[in-house]
């Protein structure tokens, strides 16, 4: 069993503030190992992660397969559309199969909500959430939180602004839940089409204003935009939508102080983002990515990894 | 299969000191019920019986008119790995209902007089009355009517595309009008499918914290009022299935208000549940329409209250394990709900303070006045359908008190009020409680 309070990391929700400084300080930790010539550490020598991706996914994919071979872990890779799955073998009985062959860990994408949750019923293996549909996005937040405690030093009392699509943001769920746990304030800003019922619930503020909100946050997330999904357009032209909610170099440089600028990728430069925004000094974009290898590996170590032999009494 | 116990009444069966609600004539006494080869002979305060006659007392218990449900599932024909007729009428027995209407969107749709035939052909060998309910559209496409008229020769009893919306009002419009004649109501499910998407529960603070698409109340309220309005105009007769939203409510206030043929249900999860249940995405949870706030189910308890909503209905829509298993959005909508309605309800409106007499109507007389049934089931020489009722008794349900081919309820664990313990239908006696059978049937 590991180091955190719950087996598995489903989402942020559940999990504790202790738990959420244990994982990044460990993060931190594992941050030198990458900086290192030799990258690689024996800590989950002779375990199984099974990268189980039921939605197409690259960066997160290859932030876990590289997390775990850093680790040392093997690590075995299964993508399936979605609906291929639908009409054959049952979600169930691929996952049984799958955990039939002694596995130690797995690691969930799925467009479904909820559906780390239902593995639970069906598996023993740990898991751990790399997104579920819109619900939530927990490792992407912890890197986002971490990447922002290596900018300022201190999460407590942060201003962050999240800007986009909120209601098909999972990211931006696990961001709010996570923020709010340790101290951060957090203002949302997007078209109201994309903005979901009792998101302030959550203990975020709303403010349309994009200026506004660039102008209070010290840092925002920016969220990739897609105007249709489903056949359901949700604002009338990524024109407009740049007009109104996107961070472009003359917003940014009106400003009286520096902002940091996030995306957790893949970016539509010219749409949500600014190619001299997102490429900016203040932009923290690339060591959010390298920041993500190390709190997965932290996250694998935390709930797959020994105790250390002093606690092995 | 499973069977509750069954054995055929003797020739004289006097039923002795039950709680006799008549819900016909809104009495309740100690009393007798005296049934002769299956058909009532007499209901009274004491009946003096000369010839031999088997004696069945039920001190304590209630005993009333068997119950009514006018919006099942029976999956037959098309998905009899999920119910069959006969597999249902045992689920509809063990929750004392002896007289089932059963929704047209089965494969083939029952969009036919010939589909019709089938199933009535198939029922009448089958313990409980089934009666079908033709599809408004061929096919259930929303477009060109069904043959109404003859499928009502052929005993159909209502007409609904159940499930799919007719997003048209001049076909719903037409629908009205053309089964006008026949005196009997169309049935649409009200959610308008522009507003609700892909939506996968009661959109609000719930489903904003899971992450589920949302579906908003006006998806179905506003198809609520259009399709009043559409009744008002043409003078239809309109029955409103599964009402779930405050909001419906008021249209349906203001139609009977205004003495149009409007008439609505409620289904006994609409009653007991609220989206906050459904954190931990429980897929049986995951009913069409949504389960809604607490502010709605009150609503929806008021409304039995004052009239507003007619009767309960269980909505019965029995699916595999395997279907139900599936991730939330991907699994489908609906639970079974013949065993569990009268003890679910009854817990939600003993809470409620609405008194038995009343709840009594809600499964009796006002369904089957809705559809044209006969009222009057303690009268001389018809069919005995009666339901014992222990309404004290409180009790877990359990996976051992289902009797549908399918186990998809949200009910199991949850405390229920009211069992029903024996049923007479058909000139038989059924009960799934042992004791209460043996008693009598030995």
């Amino acid at each position: 069993m590991g180091f955190l309070r719950h087996k598995h990391l489903l989402g942020l929700e559940n999990v504790p503030i202790e738990d959420i400084q244990t994982i990044l300080d460990t993060a931190f930790t594992f941050r030198e190992v990458l900086d290192r010539p030799i990258k690689k550490v024996p800590t989950l020598q002779g375990k199984t992660v099974v990268n189980l991706f039921f939605e197409p996914s690259t960066r997160t994919r290859i932030s876990f397969e590289l997390a775990e071979k850093r680790l040392s872990a093997d690590t075995v890779n299964f993508s399936a559309s979605a609906s291929s799955l639908t009409k054959g073998e049952s979600f169930k009985d691929t996952v049984q199969n799958i955990e039939a062959m002694k596995i130690d860990g797995i690691v969930m994408r799925h467009p479904v909500p909820g559906a780390p949750i239902h593995l639970t019923k069906y598996v023993d293996s740990v898991i751990i959430n790399a997104g579920d549909g819109i619900h939530e996005h927990p490792t992407q937040a912890l890197l986002d939180m971490m990447s922002l405690k290596e900018k300022f030093g201190e999460l407590k009392g942060l201003k962050i602004g999240i800007i986009g699509d909120i209601t098909h943001s999972r990211v931006a769920r696990s961001n709010i839940i996570g923020l709010k746990k340790v101290g951060a304030e957090v203002t949302l800003c997007g078209p109201p089409t994309l903005m979901p019922l009792g998101i302030e619930e959550l203990g975020a503020q709303i403010n349309y204003n994009l200026d506004e909100v660039l102008n209070w946050a010290d840092a925002v997330n920016i969220l990739r935009i897609q105007r249709e999904r489903q056949g359901v357009n949700y604002f009338p032209s990524v024109r407009e939508y740049r007009a109104l909610f996107g961070v472009t170099k003359e917003r940014v440089e009106k400003l009286d102080k520096p902002l940091t600028i996030m995306h957790p990728g893949p970016m539509n430069r010219g749409v949500e983002i600014d190619s001299d925004v997102a490429d900016s000094e203040n932009a923290i974009i690339l060591d959010q990515v390298l920041n993500g290898v190390a709190v997965r590996m932290a996250i694998l170590y935390l709930l797959l990894g020994d105790k250390p032999p002093e606690d092995k009494d | 299969m499973k069977k509750l116990l069954s054995k055929r009444l003797p020739p004289l069966f006097h039923i002795k000191n039950g709680n006799i609600i008549d819900p016909f004539r809104d009495k309740e006494f100690v009393g007798d019920i005296l049934i002769k080869n299956g058909k009532i002979v007499e209901v009274g305060e004491k009946i003096e019986v000369t010839d031999e006659v088997a004696v069945c007392d039920v001190q304590g218990l209630v005993v009333t008119h068997g119950f009514c449900d006018i919006h099942a599932h029976f999956r037959e024909p098309g998905r009899e790995d999920k119910e069959t007729l006969t597999t249902g009428s045992q689920a509809a027995l063990a929750g004392g209902f002896t007289t089932v209407c059963v929704m047209p969107n089965t494969d083939p749709p029952l969009d036919s007089p010939e589909s019709i035939r089938f199933i009535c052909e198939k029922a009448t060998d089958l313990p409980i009355n089934i009666l079908p309910i033709g599809t408004i559209t061929k096919g259930m496409k929303g477009r060109e009517l069904s043959e109404m008229s003859a499928m009502y020769e052929e005993g159909a009893v209502a007409f609904s595309d159940d499930g799919l919306p007719l997003v048209d009002g001049g076909v719903l419009r037409r629908a009205l009008e053309y089964s006008s004649r026949m005196g009997v109501p169309i049935i649409n499910h009200a959610e308008d499918p522009t507003l609700k998407l892909t939506g996968q529960m009661h959109e609000g603070r719930w489903s904003t914290k899971l992450g589920l698409i949302g579906i908003p109340y006006v998806s179905e309220s506003i198809m609520v009022s259009r399709d009043i309005q559409i009744a008002g105009f043409t003078g239809g007769r309109l029955h409103v299935p599964h009402v779930s939203s405050e909001k419906s409510m008021e249209y349906i206030r203001n139609a009977k208000d205004e003495k149009w043929l409007v008439t609505a249900e409620v289904t006994p999860h609409h009653l007991y549940f609220t989206d906050s249940d459904l954190e931990g995405y429980n897929t049986y949870l995951k009913v069409a329409p949504p389960i809604r706030t607490e502010e709605d189910r009150q609503a929806l308890i008021n409304g039995l209250k004052d009239g507003v909503i007619d009767c309960i209905a269980t909505d019965h829509a029995p699916h595999t394990v395997e279907d139900k298993e599936s991730p939330f959005d991907w699994a489908p909508n609906g639970m079974i709900g013949l065993e569990t309605a009268f003890g679910a309800s009854w817990y939600v409106l003993f809470e409620n303070k609405i008194p038995l007499r009343k709840v009594i109507e809600l499964f009796t007389v006002n369904p089957r006045r809705i559809l044209g049934f006969e009222l009057d089931l303690f009268r001389y020489g018809v069919e005995a359908e009666l339901v014992i009722l222990d309404v004290e008794k409180k009790w877990v349900f359990n996976e051992d008190h289902i009797y549908s081919k399918s186990r998809n309820s949200a009910f199991i664990g949850k405390e229920l009020l009211g069992y029903p313990v024996g049923v007479i239908s058909t000139n038989r006696f059924y009960s799934n409680d042992e004791t209460f059978f043996s008693k009598y049937m030995t």
